[in-house]
């Protein structure tokens, strides 16, 4: 099968005025094979891929615990048994629980919604390095993979809320009206999660060692965000800018809004709200444009 | 490219039209970096990587591969290029850097529209079902729901996989697999296309099978590129081979031709 096409083709190329490679491209309006996109065709690349992100997240819970005998269960035991860990060792053999009243709602609480953001940043921060041969065999908006990543842990935390709900009811707290608000929480947690894992994924792509040393950092940032320890009653004695950092910190603002409308049945205050919107566009916005500026970057090299 | 023109030029012109350019690589240089392959004595222990830090020697053992080294070709519409070569004379670098997925070192590549690879391997999970996995895949490769529903049962009876279809892909044969990825692959059309030894699986039939689907693909995609080793695909299927050695062209053209210096080399 031998067809003198590209004879003709090499022909004519050369059969005109010598003309550069380069120009015959331009005449023909050819682009360079690699161009970031502006930050708007990038959104909206990301918003068609809106299914692919979907599916893949849930594609991955679904074969994340089909291998083990007990299946999807583990969605609901994984926080079950978690939270049963931290209420045994800081509830009964540390000894917290005296001074805080109702101290195993007061800590599950905390710890459901620390594992929340926790799971997200780390799963963020693999998210481009453990798909390098996705990212060098498909096209998509890299931002996708930590989307889905993200979008994954909040399918997750559905079972965590349900088991937290359970918990939180059986320790004797009533359902209010504020309960209304804990979607409201949740968002604003999720779109600061979205945000810090955006920028974790940059840094975890090109920082090989990120992922050795993050369990460090989001072990002292768990250890800094009052999950255990209520942080009003530690910071009291403490300098009013010193206070005022650790208040500040956005996981403790989550952690304490959460705990208002599941334990304390207070409408969170407005520093509270302030904190906590703050970090959800602060981050999300820092985040998406720190990955977008090396989005042709990202698996190679 | 001076030389191939001047060639071409003294041949005769047959009449057929040609389409426009799709492709055009212009003195293409890739390199690239390795990481690992130390030596016997700086192998992966603690002490040894300790010592490096100490030393200040950086990572161990990086190496810079100069894959591609100034290739210039121009494709047009209607064409299906093969690309043959020994192992590791960078025909699959040249693939990826056609596909943007690789940044040239010097030189370029300029495209129409978005080149892509043929392959959703990576994508797929293989503790999911074949049905989810298409359903995946397709996403992967940019489809809406509505082509999704569309191309499900096509993806299904290429693939001849039947009722398999329900059991996660582990449990499948390698071929029945290779089918699976490459009915999905293979649901979407290009503009242009770039195939990876992708035709080397499957049983005779399959074979038969997945050929007319790269030439169907070939009339409906402007532009076909094929890395195989098996050089029977590339005479059936191609209608201009360029032959890649150490990086550079070392012939291009009539299939023909070019196979049969080939395999006098």
């Amino acid at each position: 099968m031998s067809q003198p096409e590209s004879a003709v083709a090499d022909a004519q190329a050369g059969g005109r005025a010598p003309e550069s490679l380069a120009a015959l491209a331009e005449r023909y309006g050819l682009r360079r094979a690699i161009a970031r996109p502006s930050l708007p065709a990038y959104l909206r690349q990301l918003w068609d891929r809106r299914h692919f992100i979907l599916t893949y997240a849930t594609s991955r819970n679904v074969s994340k615990y089909s291998e083990s005998a007990l299946g999807q269960l583990w969605q609901v035991l994984t926080p079950l048994l978690n939270a049963a860990v931290y209420w045994l060792m800081f509830g009964v053999i540390l000894a917290q629980s005296k001074r805080i009243e109702n101290y195993p709602a007061f800590l599950i609480t905390g710890v459901m919604v620390f594992t929340f953001t926790q799971r997200t940043v780390t799963g963020g921060a693999k998210s481009i390095s453990a798909n390098l041969s996705l990212i060098r065999a498909l096209h998509f908006p890299r931002a996708a993979l930590p989307l889905a990543y993200a979008i994954q842990e909040l399918q997750l935390l559905g079972w965590s809320m349900g088991v937290l709900i359970v918990l939180v009811l059986v320790t004797g707290e009533p359902i209010t009206w504020l309960w209304l608000l804990i979607p409201v929480s949740l968002l604003m947690q999720m779109v600061f999660n979205i945000g810090v894992s955006l920028f974790m994924a940059r840094i975890g792509a090109f920082v090989r060692d990120m992922n050795q040393l993050l369990p460090f950092i989001l072990r002292t940032w768990l250890y800094a965000s009052g999950v255990f320890y209520s942080i009003n009653d530690k910071t009291r004695n403490l300098p009013d800018l010193l206070r005022w950092a650790l208040e500040f910190n956005p996981a403790a603002a989550y952690i304490e809004f959460m705990r208002d409308l599941l334990i304390y049945q207070r409408f969170p205050e407005r520093w509270a709200w302030t904190t906590c919107l703050f970090w959800a566009v602060f981050a999300l916005i820092i985040g998406f444009w720190y990955f977008w500026r090396a989005e042709e970057r990202y698996g190679r090299g | 490219m001076a030389e191939l023109t001047q060639e071409s030029l003294s041949e005769e012109r047959p009449k057929v039209a040609v389409g426009t350019p799709t492709v055009i690589v212009d003195d293409l240089h890739i390199m690239y970096k390795v990481y690992g392959a130390a030596s016997e004595a700086e192998k992966g222990n603690a002490a040894n990587a300790l010592m490096r830090v100490l030393r200040r020697q950086g990572r161990p053992q990086m190496k810079e591969v100069h894959a591609v080294r100034g290739v210039s070709f121009v494709a047009h519409h209607g064409e299906a290029i093969g690309i043959i070569g020994r192992n590791g004379s960078g025909k699959s670098t040249l693939l990826r850097a056609i596909a943007g997925l690789l940044p040239p070192h010097k030189g370029a590549v300029y495209t129409n529209g978005q080149p892509s690879l043929l392959g959703v391997n990576a994508a797929l999970m293989k503790e999911l079902t074949g049905e989810r996995n298409i359903v995946l895949g397709c996403y992967a490769m940019g489809m809406s729901p509505a082509e999704v529903r569309e191309k499900y049962d096509d993806i299904v009876d290429f693939s001849g996989i039947g009722e398999f279809v329900q059991f996660p892909m582990s449990t499948y044969s390698s071929g029945m697999g290779a089918r699976l990825r490459f009915a999905i692959s293979s649901a979407k059309t290009h503009d242009v296309l770039l195939i990876d030894e992708a035709l080397a699986t499957g049983d005779r039939d399959f074979k038969r099978k997945s050929q007319d689907r790269i030439m169907e693909m070939r009339e409906s995609a402007g532009t076909v590129f094929l890395v195989a080793h098996n050089l029977d695909v590339i005479e059936e299927t191609c209608n201009r081979v360029i032959w890649l050695h150490k990086g550079k062209i070392k012939m291009e053209g009539d299939p023909q031709e070019v196979l049969e210096a080939y395999n006098k080399a």
